[in-house]
């Protein structure tokens, strides 16, 4: 037990020397990287992907995995950006619902017809991407400007953007159910030992169900977002969400089989992955070398390499050590 | 044909294996001469020489890369990077033949080496998958998730981005050409489609017939009893995501002879869910030990022959994937009551 832990807290501080390594590298070689502007428009940009791995992050520590969340993603847009002329709250509440219903949806496949994560996700993935092209008619859906509906993406509450707002709130409230619900600690039971949590009576079909309708709701908000921040509905964006919030995830030292996590370790995942591309914008505005934005995804592809390999040493000397 | 299994159980529950299998051999085939039936009845012009053609190209490069995908999902893994790993292969052939990086005179020799260059790489990549998964004991879904992001982004720098348009015969035939073509009669068959009925016969023969055929199924079935047994785990799962590259290498290539171009940003995107779709259609258990090659040629047949009656019928291609999503779901779902 105290070894699982000592694991977690170099998993989980390994990311975090890592971001503020990359912090203290932009700070000292670009003017404006700490910048007012350059901090909010990285925290605007990213807060989607933020409550996106929140959700997948709950997900991954029950064991289970959830492809839908960029096709869910962009559901919610399209149909909170049809729905923008009535209001902020009916746009927000109707892409959340949209969420909902995809949630609903892989919580009893996967519960009730035991179907594999991996596969039931997949299908939804088709499912909200179909749903979303049909209602938007194949095109981007605009979002109405007058009703307030872009406030929630593109304003401000003192300078801190709304969004990220947002997300703040809710890693705390992941933060705390995780650590301090009997529900949290069963999705950490469950991933551990979903046989063993099933014997002691815990609830495990309740929570597991319960933990694909967050992350599809957390989804669904993350679309109302991206359809307010950029004034459209877009039902072809959040390709490949999926796979950068499982790398945030992962590269958060959360385990993938299941059983360890950390929400904040999370959170610091998507900074990290996300300062990687805003520090290679900085790279190329400095005109010394010039990489092209294809470079990101390498970049991306390396880091996530470099942590899972680092994990997979550290867990094999966490076992070795536990068998002595 | 191909359905086989780890090994030989107890007689009695063999045979309510063998019966569970043939009713699950029966019902992929039933659906797809279901569908067939549907199609003839309902669609227009559907038993014309053209309809089988149009399907059998489209249907070809989600075949070749399922063949590789089967055999990955045979040993309880996944291969997420079989997009990614086309684009690649597809980036790095039209650098070669397109002489860009060093001159070859002749044309074919040009394309020889662009082709073999290519689908080694994709295999070499393939490899590296396997590496990293049996080096570090990483699950597969995240071994091959490192060249899902990674692997396009390679493609990307190697072209800049750039698409590459060419017009080349000699490499184009691997999607263009046709074989046994009758003069007035029949226009031949395309050579992807015979790349993919050659590469199903032999991969079901492989997994059926031979010792590494029978060792993915062990391991699959029960990787501790396999290893404990004397199956070489690390060294047989990396010549399978190997195989799993070289697929999809292959595939890449006759996707962007078929476009006359490359686009690293476009090709194979979305294959690997394509591909693990008619695996799982095709009746192969997805945590492995029970493989169907065929079953995945006809899990992809059904998928593509689902999408070709809707669109022939004046569905939506956004609606055709609603009907994918629940095809996939019903078709999974019977598997786990065939096994309960």
């Amino acid at each position: 037990m105290k070894k699982t832990s000592f694991v977690t807290f170099l998993s989980s501080q390994g990311v975090l020397i890592a971001l503020a390594l990359l912090i203290l590298f932009g700070w000292s070689r670009y003017d404006n990287f700490l910048g007012l502007f350059n901090i909010t428009s990285v925290l605007r940009y990213n807060s989607m992907f933020a409550l996106v791995s929140l959700g997948m992050c709950f997900v991954i520590m029950t064991g289970g995995i959830d492809l839908s969340v960029g096709a869910t993603a962009a559901l919610g847009s399209v149909v909170s950006a049809i729905l923008s002329p009535h209001g902020t709250l009916i746009g927000t509440l109707g892409g959340v619902g949209a969420g909902l219903i995809i949630g609903l949806i892989n919580g009893f496949v996967i519960v009730r017809l035991r179907i594999l994560p991996f596969i039931a996700t997949l299908a939804a993935m088709l499912a909200a991407n179909g749903a979303a092209l049909v209602l938007a008619g194949d095109q981007s859906v605009s979002v109405s400007y007058d009703s307030g509906f872009t406030d929630l993406g593109q304003g401000d509450f003192y300078n801190i953007p709304i969004p990220a707002l947002i997300a703040a709130v809710l890693y705390v409230v992941g933060s705390v159910v995780l650590n301090y619900t009997s529900a949290g600690r069963t999705v950490l039971a469950i991933g551990g030992n979903e046989d063993a949590s099933r014997l002691m009576g815990l609830p495990v079909n309740r929570v597991k169900f319960l933990v694909y309708v967050a992350s599809g709701c957390l989804s669904g908000l993350a679309g109302v977002i991206l359809a307010s921040q950029f004034g459209a509905g877009q039902p072809i964006e959040g390709v490949g969400w999926e796979l950068a919030a499982i790398a945030s995830v992962v590269v958060g030292g959360t385990l993938l089989t299941g059983g360890l996590g950390s929400v904040g370790a999370t959170l610091a995942g998507v900074m990290l992955l996300g300062l990687i591309f805003n520090v290679l914008n900085f790279e190329n505005g400095m005109g010394f070398i010039s990489l092209s934005a294809y470079w990101q995804s390498v970049i991306r592809g390396v880091f996530l390499l470099i942590v899972v390999i680092l994990q997979s040493q550290l867990m094999g000397r966490a076992e070795r050590a536990e068998a002595q | 044909m191909s359905q086989a299994r780890t090994q030989s159980p107890p007689p009695a529950s063999a045979a309510r294996v063998d019966a569970i299998a043939a009713i699950m051999r029966f019902s992929t085939l039933g659906a797809l001469i279901a569908l067939i039936i549907f199609n003839v009845f309902f669609t227009n012009h559907f038993l014309a020489m053209q309809t089988l053609d149009v399907n059998l190209t489209q249907v070809a490069t989600i075949v070749i890369v399922g063949v590789g995908m089967t055999l990955v999902i045979a040993t309880g893994g996944i291969d997420l990077s079989v997009g990614s790993l086309m684009a690649i292969s597809g980036a790095i052939a039209p650098i070669i033949f397109l002489n860009k990086v060093f001159n070859i005179g002749e044309v074919h020799v040009a394309v020889a080496v662009a082709m073999i260059v290519a689908v080694l790489l994709a295999g070499a990549f393939g490899w590296f998958n396997g590496w990293l998964i049996t080096r570090f004991r990483i699950q597969p879904i995240i071994g091959t998730l490192v060249l899902f992001i990674a692997g396009r982004g390679i493609a990307q720098v190697m072209t800049n981005g750039n698409l590459q348009p060419f017009k080349l015969d000699a490499f184009q035939w691997i999607g263009l050409g046709r074989l046994f073509a009758i003069q007035d009669v029949y226009r031949g068959l395309p050579i992807q489609v015979a790349i993919m009925i050659v590469l199903v016969i032999a991969a079901a023969w492989v997994l059926k017939r031979s010792l590494f055929g029978r060792q993915i199924l062990a391991i699959g079935g029960n990787e501790r009893a396999a290893r404990l047994s004397g199956v070489p785990v690390a060294q047989v799962k990396r010549w399978v995501y190997c195989i799993s590259g070289l697929c999809a290498g292959l595939a890449g290539l006759v996707v962007i002879a078929i476009n006359s171009s490359s686009d690293a940003n476009q090709v194979g995107l979305g294959m690997e869910l394509d591909a693990i779709a008619a695996v799982a259609v095709g009746g192969t258990l997805l945590s492995g030990g029970r493989a169907t090659i065929t079953g995945t040629l006809i899990g992809a047949l059904i998928i593509q022959l689902v999408r070709y009656t809707m669109l022939a019928n004046g569905v939506p291609d956004d609606v055709a994937k609603l009907a994918k999503a629940g095809l996939i779901v019903a078709a999974v779902w019977l598997q786990g009551q065939g096994r309960a």
